[in-house]
């Protein structure tokens, strides 16, 4: 592949999905957070009948009246959503069902009608874009020309379009971060602060809206509703602040946009494979994966980081319980208990514990007998302590009875705390066992 | 001149379609009626079975699952063709394709309940990624099967926006069984369907399976999607479930009369809708269906007795003129009884020949005079003001200068027996104006 090639063909295709997926992505944290992902869904199906008249009404491709066409009908879907919503007193989700297959159905009933007219508008197109054929039919003979302003005027049309937008939407997103994000998390203090939740609503729907409609053409509304959830959906599996949320759902869609293309145009070319997929269906494939890795590998939220976080909790437990049933035996005046008992110990213990306490250094095993160590002896009287500490507040403090405060100080002995508890009234523990 | 014609003849076509599978009923049942027939009445039984499942996802608030599970077949169905294709089975088995669709399906709903659970995503952004992703891997498995398969792929091209033109007649009979069991089901398991739409965790606690209730809901949706596939396409199938079902939310408060409505909507949009289709094969059909459902949505939302928009702004009409008139003669006995001052009537012209129309007050040389009618309700009005005033000073500790406003909203609308209930509590009847029930005769 020369460098020709790659500019003629590849470039403004990869440009496109990359603004597409940027624009949608940075956007979509607002959906994802407000629980309105599928409010996206609906107005990227819903948009379609604004494009469609707009563009039989105007006989052209141009971009403004297409535009406001699409956003004007991505408007009138969140209207309808809310008095369907209102007056039928439906749940959201199906009131937007109704609002979107209507309106989809309408388009696709026009679009199929009048379809003889509209060249390149038919409704494959809708749902996976027209990427492909994206040429820039005049790329410049050195990378150095680049940027002169002759060859950047004779860059495709779409592109055009979709950068604006995508500063629009920067622009949108960086003026109004704190009031977006006061509005996402919590519509009561927005409008006590005097920020109106249903104007930044409709802001927020509105510039989804044009969103989906830059990019709608490009891409098609599969990729959109893609490109709205995933990467935030991935971001969120990753952080917790929303600041480096919307900047981590950025890297993820141009991840998304880069990889996919990728995996669409240059490894079947490479492969020498007969058929190229679909750019935008293999950047939903990509998008997904994503969010899939995230779930399950998210350094703080994944299902692994937690699977490895509760078993070595659960170990730490079965070596608490373990160091404090030795303790509490030398206290009755056994200084070693069968490792065999021990091992069968009660709720939560590992079979490993003991072995691993030995290996620590805070039990000795000497044949089939286990007893503390000094330091073992040390840290059971920690644990021991915090479970009668626990045991005397919850009977001084809390009101139970002494009778049933054992168990939940077994819990509760195993919190870390960062005060000490205070001594019981009574010096020791409800049971008159001493405090270590 | 051709052109001129071409709307009548449209006209006539579509009305002979309609008419088509009432004419061949007899037919449909031997065999040997028209294509359209079997397709036209599979529709209308889609719509049916769609409207009574739909009620169900409606209630349990499933609707946009059957969204998300409608586009996830998407994958299975091409993966289905390919793999047929590649054993050298018939490619296009309707069969083979609606269970690799059913199977991915599923496998779509337990990707939505995957993430739920695994994550702090939500449901909704849950079921906008499975939409999307698995629609994505079957467009890109799709471009795969055109340029490989040894069975030409186009045909697949029509499951995703319907195509109800080109069904045959085995096509036409297997969406037919499905509905028909989707139907049957419904109806058998009507009880405990409800049951946990209603209040599952009474179900639950009663010693009912919820989730396996649930879970035969998940699968009544999957058999109505599978089933509508390929009359009304991947997109859209969403709306036959839901739309329906909404629509009748206008018409009734209750469930019986919901489902009969919402299935008759159904099979309505299925039947207006595949014989408009089948009229104009341009028209694809899954968006004449979705379209008719959506008329009648929009019928149902601005005229329906029960719930519907307009219904509702004429009952609120109605209470408003009522109080207005209320109003007026309750200002009026007041200043007959003197118990006010007389200002000028702070009732405009039209009030005022509607009070006379409705024989309240008599308009005898440009002063008006209550009628024994018009003194009796405004009297009354009157009264269970100072009633309520009275209680609202006396028992809930409101300041007299503060009841004004809530009074008024309530004066209206105190039922007799309030009325002597009130009467009842406060021991001292306010004086002014006098009381009299009978005071019309003075």
């Amino acid at each position: 592949m020369t460098m020709q090639t790659f500019l003629t063909l590849d470039l403004m295709p990869m440009l496109s999905g990359l603004l597409a997926a940027v624009t949608c992505g940075l956007l979509g944290n607002f959906l994802v957070l407000r629980r309105l992902s599928l409010m996206g869904d609906a107005i990227s199906h819903a948009v379609l009948p604004g494009i469609v008249l707009a563009f039989l009404l105007t006989a052209s491709r141009a971009p403004l009246p297409v535009f406001l066409g699409a956003t004007a009908s991505g408007l009138l879907t969140v209207g309808l959503v809310e008095l369907i919503r209102r007056v039928g007193r439906v749940e959201p989700g199906a009131a937007m069902g109704v609002v979107f297959s209507v309106l989809f159905a309408l388009g696709v009933f026009i679009m199929a009608r009048g379809g003889a007219e509209s060249v390149d508008l038919d409704p494959g197109c809708v749902l996976y874009g027209t990427l492909e054929t994206l040429a820039w039919t005049g790329p410049p003979e050195t990378l150095g020309e680049l940027f002169s302003l002759q060859v950047l005027g004779g860059l495709p049309r779409p592109i055009w379009v979709q950068s604006v937008t995508l500063i629009v939407v920067v622009i949108f997103v960086v003026t109004l971060f704190k009031e977006l994000g006061i509005a996402a998390f919590d519509a009561q203090s927005a409008a006590a602060q005097g920020i109106s939740p249903t104007l930044m609503h409709y802001l927020l729907m509105s510039v989804v809206a044009g969103a989906a409609v830059a990019s709608f053409e490009a891409v098609g509304s599969i990729l959109v509703i893609a490109m709205l959830i995933c990467p935030a959906a991935t971001a969120r599996m990753l952080t917790d602040r929303l600041r480096s949320q919307v900047i981590v759902s950025a890297i993820v869609a141009v991840a998304t946009g880069g990889l996919g293309y990728t995996l669409a145009v240059f490894v079947p070319l490479g492969l020498g494979w007969r058929f190229t997929p679909s750019v935008a269906g293999m950047m939903t494939v990509v998008a997904g994966a994503f969010v899939a890795l995230s779930i399950v590998f998210s350094p703080t939220r994944g299902m692994v980081a937690r699977k490895v976080r509760t078993r070595r909790l659960a170990r730490r437990v079965a070596l608490e319980d373990l160091l404090a049933r030795l303790f509490r035996a030398e206290e009755e005046g056994a200084p070693a208990l069968a490792s065999a008992d021990l091992s069968r110990a009660s709720r939560g213990s590992h079979p490993a514990g003991l072995e691993r306490a030995a290996k620590s250094g805070l039990v000795s095993i000497e044949g089939s007998l286990a007893s503390l160590t000094d330091a073992g002896r040390a840290a059971a009287a920690a644990i021991v302590r915090r479970h009668r500490l626990w045991e005397g507040y919850l009977v001084d403090r809390a009101g139970l009875s002494p009778d049933h405060v054992h168990e939940p100080a077994e819990l509760l002995e195993h919190l870390s705390l960062e005060t000490e508890l205070p001594i019981p009234d009574a010096g020791a523990d409800p049971h008159g066992k001493p405090i270590p | 001149m051709i052109e001129s014609s071409e709307p009548t003849r449209f006209m006539s076509d579509l009305v002979e379609t309609l008419a088509l599978p009432v004419r061949e009923l007899h037919l449909v049942f031997f065999g040997g009626a028209h294509n359209t027939s079997y397709v036209i009445i599979a529709a209308a039984l889609l719509g049916v079975a769609a409207g009574l499942v739909g009620c169900f996802a409606l209630l349990r608030k499933q609707s946009l699952m059957s969204d998300a599970l409608s586009h996830a077949t998407m994958p299975g169905l091409v993966s289905a063709f390919l793999i047929a294709d590649a054993i050298g089975g018939s490619a296009k088995s309707i069969v083979v394709l609606l269970l690799g669709a059913a199977v991915s399906g599923v496998l779509g709903v337990l990707g939505v309940h995957w993430i739920v659970r695994n994550s702090r995503l939500r449901e909704d952004a849950a079921i906008g990624i499975v939409l999307s992703v698995f629609f994505g891997a079957g467009i890109v498995l799709l471009n795969y099967a055109t340029k490989h398969a040894s069975t030409p792929a186009a045909g697949l091209n029509h499951f995703i926006y319907g195509q109800t033109a080109a069904m045959t007649r085995p096509d036409a009979i297997t969406m037919l069984a499905i509905t028909l069991v989707a139907v049957v089901a419904c109806v058998a398991l009507m009880k405990e369907l409800t049951l946990v739409c209603f209040n599952d965790a009474f179900a639950s606690v009663s010693g009912w399976p919820v989730r396996r209730i649930d879970l035969s809901l998940m699968g009544l949706i999957v058999l109505v999607t599978v089933a509508g596939l390929q009359a009304v396409g991947i997109i859209l199938i969403v709306a036959l479930i839901v739309i329906p079902a909404a629509a009748a939310r206008f018409w009734t408060n209750r469930l019986p009369t919901m489902l009969a409505v919402s299935a008759g909507i159904g099979g309505l949009s299925g039947y207006c809708g595949a014989s408009l289709s089948a009229v104009s094969p341009k028209s694809p059909a899954g968006s004449v269906i979705v379209l008719t459902a959506g008329a009648l949505f929009v019928f149902s939302m601005l005229f329906a007795p029960a719930r519907g928009l307009l219904p509702e702004l004429v009952r609120r009409l109605r209470v408003k003129l009522r109080f207005a008139v209320d109003h007026a003669l309750e200002h009026l006995a007041l200043t007959a009884d003197q118990s006010i001052r007389a200002r000028p009537l702070p009732i405009g012209r039209a009030m005022r020949r509607f009070l006379h129309t409705k024989n309240l007050i008599s308009l005898s040389d440009g002063s008006v005079q209550l009628t024994p009618n018009g003194l009796a309700r405004g009297r009354r009005v009157a009264r269970n003001h100072r009633l309520w005033t009275q209680y609202l000073v006396q028992y809930a500790d409101i300041a007299p200068s503060h009841v004004d406003w809530s009074v008024d909203q309530v004066e209206h609308i105190l039922s007799p027996e309030l009325v002597a209930e009130l009467e009842a509590a406060i021991a001292e009847p306010p004086t002014n104006p006098p009381p009299t029930q009978s005071g019309v005769s003075s």
